[in-house]
């Protein structure tokens, strides 16, 4: 097949940028039927927010992932996805201050300053606009070892936007979950974990006796 | 999305029964008949018309059916249509989705239903929902504001608790009013969550509790409950956050101690036994000063006791209701 080698690397990139626009597109289809019945306002808040969040986790989930799986396809895709919850946070709050306010900025000041969910899901999102803003590679160079440590917030993002959902409901099953996904993923970042989890992949891919096997230097490597 | 609020229902070809029985009892003097055919647009919290005036809103004609007396509430809020009631719903016994209710709860037996009513009552005895549709149903069209700051406006079909409270007599110790949802994990599959302590329990001081706008819902809009709304009897509070209005209710007790409710005992810091709806005392977490009127877009501004003040401030004079929340 004369697709063939440019496929296999680049599939990943390609459902995943096929993936995150359907969440958009449903959601404006829906709207532009009438399909949320009650209270759109609500639905569609609900519903972006919650793609945003789910697109920041899997963002996250790149390097764990790559790590275990020695597969570096995975880290390719990070950026993408961190941009796509970028997208899905920037049309949440669009809905929010567009949709549900308004544009009333008295009721926006009240809303935003005065309600601690509001404050931390603000936050969670100026941080992905500076993170998606700096995630070119000419900020990479301008900000060299420094944009590493910039690109750290998205840990405090995901913190803050759990927080948020988890502040803003009556329930908190659900967004206990994510807590949960995100404590998850922040462990495996630490050092010791990030070893055994690159040791485990090592044992994993001798016993299936692979023909091909990365070095240890690419599989740790950092973002 | 919505756009106008035109009450667009199809008149049932089945008169409920409780509707079927009120009319009989309706019909059986010619005064009130007279007083029915006046009853135009008096759909003031107070003042509110018979069930059975049929007034011909758009899309409610049916003579058989009591269409609700007005298409607004007193202050000239449209009213939420029927298929927005009926498929939004806050019924965590069956889920926390809000749109899931209407179809989990679609199976949900409500006959043969009985209320227990006793506690420090001179007489307790066991109401059978024949029995409390017994009491003369009248339309109320309140306004809902559920703590998560949306709100409806629901044309009611019930009767003041107080009458129900009054057959059984309360004893002079009796300071509150408990009441009890069912307990039935088979059939309220949310309950099977042991992160809540079910039954879900609600409660009101008893000069609340008597007060002529605290109704026992049997229906909306002229038909018997559906069990997503609380069916076959549920309480509605129009002066307080949606969650006071307990719904499936098989048990009231008249009490000396203030019972602790089901959000008091999940959430003691956020949820108080009085909760009347105030845009000055916020929830700990959001903002109670605007809220959502469901078909509608944009925010309205809460007005204090949901818009009920003149009616029962009273009951809270020299109270701070910041501490009392």
């Amino acid at each position: 097949m004369v697709l063939g080698p440019w496929w296999r690397k680049n599939w990943l990139r390609v459902v995943v940028h096929a993936a995150a626009w359907v969440p958009l597109v449903w959601l404006a289809a829906q709207y532009a039927q009438g399909a949320f019945l009650v209270d759109p306002v609500r639905e569609m808040t609900t519903f972006t927010g919650k793609t945003a969040l789910i697109l920041l986790v899997l963002s996250l989930a790149c390097t764990p992932i790559s790590t275990v799986t020695g597969l570096k396809m995975v880290v390719r895709v990070r950026r993408a996805l961190g941009l796509y919850a970028l997208l899905y946070a920037s049309v949440h709050f669009a809905i929010f201050i567009g949709l549900d306010y308004g544009f009333d900025l008295g009721l926006l000041g009240e809303a935003i300053f005065e309600q601690r969910f509001v404050i931390v899901g603000f936050a969670a999102g100026v941080i992905l606009l500076l993170l998606g803003i700096t995630s070119t590679r000419g900020w990479q160079r301008r900000l060299r070892r420094n944009w590493k440590r910039l690109h750290r917030l998205v840990y405090v993002a995901a913190v803050l936007a759990v927080a948020h959902f988890l502040w803003l409901t009556k329930d908190p099953q659900e967004p206990l979950r994510y807590a949960a996904l995100v404590a998850g993923l922040l462990l495996l970042r630490l050092p010791p974990v990030r070893r055994a989890a690159s040791r485990l992949r090592r044992r994993l891919a001798s016993r299936l006796e692979r023909k091909e096997r990365r070095e240890p230097e690419a599989v740790t490597a950092p973002r | 999305m919505i756009g106008g609020n035109v009450v667009k229902i199809h008149p049932s070809e089945i008169t409920p029964e409780h509707i079927y029985l009120s009319r009989r009892r309706f019909l059986k003097g010619a005064a009130a008949l007279a007083a029915a055919t006046l009853a135009v647009a008096a759909c003031g919290p107070e003042g509110s018309g018979p069930t059975a005036a049929p007034t011909a809103g758009p899309g409610l004609v049916s003579p058989s059916l009591p269409a609700p007396s007005a298409e607004t509430d007193e202050l000239g809020a449209a009213l939420t249509s029927y298929e927005a009631i009926t498929n939004y719903n806050n019924f965590y016994e069956f889920t926390t989705s809000k749109e899931r209710v209407a179809d989990l709860a679609k199976d949900f037996r409500t006959s043969p239903w009985e209320v227990q009513v006793g506690g420090l009552a001179g007489k307790p005895r066991v109401f059978g929902l024949e029995d409390l549709l017994e009491f003369e149903q009248e339309e109320r069209i309140y306004r809902l504001r559920c703590v998560e700051a949306w709100s409806m406006v629901i044309p009611w079909v019930g009767f003041p608790l107080r009458r129900l409270l009054e057959e059984v007599e309360p004893l002079s110790g009796a300071q509150y009013v408990r009441f009890e949802t069912l307990v039935d994990p088979e059939q309220m599959p949310g309950q099977e969550r042991a992160s809540f302590s079910w039954p879900y329990v609600e409660g009101l001081r008893l000069d609340e509790a008597m007060h002529d706008l605290t109704l026992l819902a049997t229906g909306i809009y002229g038909k018997s409950l559906l069990p997503q709304n609380g069916a076959p009897v549920r309480l509605v509070v129009p002066w307080k956050y949606g969650f006071k209005s307990i719904k499936s209710i098989v048990k009231i007790d008249l009490v000396e101690e203030m019972p602790v409710s089901f959000w008091m005992a999940s959430a003691p810091h956020e949820y108080g036994f009085y909760a009347t709806v105030n845009p000055e005392v916020n929830h700990p977490r959001w903002s109670q000063a605007t809220e959502r009127r469901i078909g509608e877009s944009g925010r309205m501004e809460t007005l204090p006791f949901n818009g009920y003040a003149e009616e029962v401030a009273h009951l809270y004079e020299g109270m701070d209701l910041s501490q009392w929340y």
